[in-house]
């Protein structure tokens, strides 16, 4: 039945700055079944990148505790963990500078296989390099190109390619499609998607993007400053949205419709710094609801309908 | 006093004919643009749409006489605001970029000089164009910010102390200094997060209409050019292979480019439909195939398509589009009417 | 059949790499003259110095002494002249390219095999490991160069391996701070998180997929310190500390005609213009290098 393959619990991870500590990630929850996908959605600077290189260890979390198929990630030394790395991968957004210009594909890719030994043997090598690239769609006549002679679209095919070289069960992508044009960006979201059904695999997708985030996740967090304001399965988000700044962002999103007069609500106001918020609901200096009990607590994560949890005081009220 | 070019309609400010760009290099010739012509009235906002490689910036950077080194322009006619742009010298030209056309580009992080205030900037722009005394042009620039819903106390401020959001309402203040009667916007929300890009959009849509000004956006993304344009040219290739008002456009589709790149996109309202991407890729300028640019990836293409280049086919007084499938009678794309 | 048709791409794959990198820069090279001349020029040296012992016979035609012909002008049989002791000044510098282009070398990839190691580390551990080697590096460039040659070269006696040393230790903060500067701009590219992300260590990182990627401000460094290591090495002979005489180094040769500068300018004038020549050519590869390893230049 519903597994759950990764949880997070009260993740924060805090950078030291001159102006003092900037909140990157402050107290985030969340946990994935199995095959499924989570949608992480905000602006720039809310910690959704923070969170998928936390996960994987890639920075390391101020505090928190992250359970992998069980396995408290933070607890293990750097040997342990380089064995749960091999099922845990990630997807990056930029295709330019997420390769090594001088790896061709068949170097970058037998590389990895070579180095963790997933492949032994020259020949048992090759064979899963054409099979890699057979599976993410790319023509085997590339096999001896670099990077700089391919199109993005390509590109993060090849980055595709060596995340699931490494047979991961779970894969963070982040931000996998914003550097591409849409029609390509339509190929990379379909392949990722065939990808999950047949290989099983379990996604956190990372997006600024509403519209891509919906086609693609099961449940969707909506971060605002380092904090899950929102979280809960995708249509019912996108139904019944109940936090200001979800609805906010739904209304923002730009829709490829003849629409007479669409009603927008506009946000005032830009986002804050994250660094020493005060305890204060992060959003309400932009928030049309705001009252004073807004500024004085920090709003916890409630629960409001089976798997829907809002970050707000004044739900229900407006 | 010069001579003004008579236009066909008084009503329009910017006509540009077969114009055609091209990058010679050492090795290669670069189509960038191949015979695109465009024609805007005033107070109309056109919406040139398309992804990478398709020739929007060339075609703007063309508008302004700006093509770069070792870029070529050819065109038949470029009248703007009544000036034949194609006469004039290096000295009109300088007179006539931020005047009568100005430009927005998509990085506001990189479009504004780092050591000068933006109120000194602003004034600038309005000095080269304006001669008055530098109080009069401060108190303009204030009066500038004021009107992109920034406080005019933060003139004295230098860009970095503004996000992105505001650096690029400073932009669109510089662009607007001088009053053009054209504006064109290359990709100006690209950089910006979706709620700050609703911001933007609004603010621009506002001033555009108070102004009476006539806007061309460029941009890759159908959803701005749904909220804020009256007609759109869709471009592939450095050709416009559909043009037309919007509801032309996205509600009568005809081209199949425009068909896919629809199918290409997310439909918000309904999740669980398949994407269909375009196969393939955007051919290589320097390498086009010799009949439609479109055809090696289009699902309707036949052998007459990769015979020859399509012409430019009228479906109605404003519906345009260039595919060669429309000689036969009674030849229809998948993507169903909408009204 | 379909494997049968791909293991001939890959069994060559590795060879064809290498092929089009190097003849990418070859390419841009060639556009550039002086590039081309300073490495004709080099070129010629190494293969000169390479036959001397072969061409030359060290004891009787270099370093033999044969007062009856004692400064003769420039003339048919001694194109050059002679020295005060009678040396065919011609095969003298001709032999001595040997020394300058040997010392120029050696000393730099001291320099460079030293520079890199801590600038790499210095580059991709910030903290406390770079502020070290930082500031260590600023005293160690505080130091002017030719003081810290004499003064290595003075503890360690002369020899040309001394000379070697103390001229690449001197280049060493150079390198330093290159590498640095390199390495931190690499270090940051998505492709070296996503290596980390595969478990790969970061020795193997730095090893295989940093340095390489910073090798071409390296390169150009390299042509560069050579250039200066000659002089250097020239500087420090020229005072007695360098290639112990008779050995016809170009910097000891201007030392011994110091005295004759007025009488027989041509005793000083032609390791000179060797010097120069030599310099030369390395400043223009150089420069050429540069411009055809930056990848904005290339298409």
């Amino acid at each position: 039945m519903a597994e759950t393959i990764l949880e997070v619990r009260n993740l924060k991870k805090y950078f030291k700055t001159a102006r003092g500590m900037l909140h990157a990630v402050d107290d985030v929850s969340f946990s994935i079944e199995k095959g499924h996908t989570l949608g992480i959605v905000g602006e720039s600077g809310c910690g959704k990148t923070t969170t998928g290189r936390c996960i994987l260890r890639l920075v390391e979390p101020t505090s928190g505790e992250i359970y992998f198929e069980g396995k408290d990630i933070l607890s293990l030394n750097r040997s342990e963990m380089k064995s749960i790395r091999k099922d845990m991968q990630i997807i990056f957004q930029d295709p330019f500078s997420s390769l090594d210009p001088r790896y061709t594909i068949n170097q970058a890719l037998s590389e990895t296989l070579r180095v963790n030994r997933i492949r032994t043997g020259k020949k048992a090598i090759e064979d899963r390099v054409l099979e890699l690239m057979e599976t993410v769609g790319l023509a085997e006549r590339l096999i001896n190109t670099y990077p700089h002679e391919l199109d993005g679209g390509r590109r993060q095919r090849i980055g595709i390619a060596r995340a699931l070289a490494m047979e991961p069960k779970f894969i963070v992508c982040d931000e996998p499609v914003s550097a591409l044009d849409v029609s390509i960006q339509a190929q990379i979201l379909n392949l990722l998607e065939d990808l999950q059904e047949k290989l099983g695999l379990s996604y956190i997708f990372i997006t600024h993007d509403l519209a891509v985030v919906n086609h693609f996740a099961d449940e969707i967090a909506v971060m605002y400053l380092g904090q899950i304001v929102e979280k809960a399965p995708t249509e019912e988000l996108f139904d019944n949205p109940v936090h200001p700044y979800t609805r906010a962002l739904l209304s923002a999103i730009p829709i490829p419709e003849v629409m007479e007069n669409r009603p927008q609500t506009l946000l005032t106001g830009e986002i804050s710094s994250p660094i020493n918020p005060g305890n204060e609901c992060r959003f309400a200096k932009r928030c049309r609801f705001a009252c004073e009990g807004c500024r004085q607590h920090c709003p916890e994560l409630v629960q409001i309908k089976p798997g829907h949890f809002v970050a707000c005081s004044r739900t229900g009220e407006v | 006093m010069e001579e003004t070019v008579k236009t066909t309609n008084d009503d329009i400010v910017l006509e540009l004919e077969n114009l055609r760009v091209k990058f010679v290099l050492e090795t290669e010739t670069v189509e960038a643009v191949n015979g695109i012509s465009i024609s805007l009235r005033r107070g109309r906002t056109l919406g040139l749409a398309g992804e990478t490689g398709a020739g929007k910036t060339t075609t703007a950077l063309s508008l302004l006489r700006l093509v770069p080194y070792p870029g070529r322009v050819e065109c038949d006619k470029l009248v703007v605001e009544g000036h034949d742009v194609l006469k004039m010298s290096q000295k009109e030209l300088e007179k006539y970029r931020g005047a009568d056309l100005a430009m927005i580009f998509q990085d506001p992080m990189t479009s504004l000089n780092p050591v000068f205030t933006v109120g000194q900037q602003i004034a600038d722009t309005i000095m080269l164009h304006d001669p008055t005394t530098r109080e009069d042009a401060m108190k303009k620039a204030e009066a500038m910010l004021e009107l992109v819903g920034i406080p005019a106390a933060r003139a004295v401020e230098y860009p970095h102390q503004f996000s992105g959001g505001m650096k690029q309402r400073v932009v669109i203040a510089i662009a607007l200094a001088c009053n053009p009667g054209v504006l064109i916007a290359d990709e100006p929300t690209t950089a910006l997060d979706v709620t700050i890009q609703a911001q933007v959009l609004a603010l621009m849509k506002k001033l555009r209409d108070e102004r009476g000004m006539s806007m061309i956006m460029i941009t890759h993304d159908l959803g701005i050019i749904a909220d804020v344009c009256d007609e759109v040219a869709i471009m592939y290739a450095g050709r416009i292979i559909e043009y037309g008002t919007l509801r032309d456009v996205f509600n009568h589709t005809r081209h199949p480019y425009t068909e896919g790149l629809f199918n290409s996109l997310p439909n918000i309202r309904s999740r669980r439909e398949k994407l269909k991407p375009i196969p393939g890729l955007m051919p290589d300028p320097s390498n086009l195939p010799k009949g439609c640019a479109f055809a090696p990836r289009c699902r309707y293409a036949t052998d007459a398509c990769r015979a020859e280049r399509p012409a430019d086919r009228m479906l109605s007084d404003t519906h345009m589009v260039a595919c060669t499938r429309y000689d036969e009678p009674g030849f229809r794309i998948d993507r169903p009417d909408r009204d | 059949m379909k494997k049968a048709e791909t293991s001939p791409v890959l069994l060559t794959s590795k060879k064809y790499v290498k092929q089009s990198q190097i003849r990418i820069i070859l390419h841009n090279l060639r556009k550039n003259t002086g590039a081309m001349i300073g490495l004709g020029i080099i070129l010629s040296l190494i293969i000169v110095s390479c036959l001397s012992d072969i061409i030359f016979d060290y004891d009787t035609e270099i370093a033999g002494i044969n007062i009856a012909d004692k400064l003769i002008r420039p003339c048919r049989e001694h194109i050059f002249g002679t020295d005060d002791l009678g040396r065919d000044i011609f095969k003298r510098v001709l032999y001595g390219a040997k020394y300058s282009l040997g010392v120029g070398f050696a000393a730099t990839m001291i320099g460079m095999f030293i520079g890199v190691i801590f600038g790499s580390i210095a580059g991709y551990y910030c903290g406390l490991a770079e502020d070290i080697i930082m500031r260590c590096n600023d005293v160690l460039s505080a130091v002017p160069s030719i003081l810290m040659g004499i003064v290595i070269v003075s503890a360690l006696g002369a020899s040309t391996f001394n000379l070697m040393l103390a001229i690449g230790i001197t280049s060493v903060p150079q390198f330093v701070r290159i590498t640095r500067a390199a390495v931190l701009s690499v270090r940051n590219q998505e492709y070296v998180e996503a290596l980390k992300a595969t478990g790969m260590s970061e020795a193997r990182i730095i090893a295989f997929h940093i340095i390489p990627n910073c090798m071409s401000p390296i390169i150009v460094q390299i042509t560069l310190r050579i250039a200066s290591a000659i002089i250097a090495a020239s500087s420090l002979s020229f005072l007695g500390l360098g290639v112990p005489v008779p050995a016809p180094e170009w910097g000891s040769m201007l030392n011994l005609g110091r005295q004759y500068v007025r009488t027989a300018s041509y005793l000083t004038i032609f390791p000179g213009l060797a010097i120069l020549i030599t310099v030369l050519a390395f400043n223009l590869l150089g420069d050429g290098l540069r411009d055809a390893l930056d990848p904005k230049l290339r298409k």
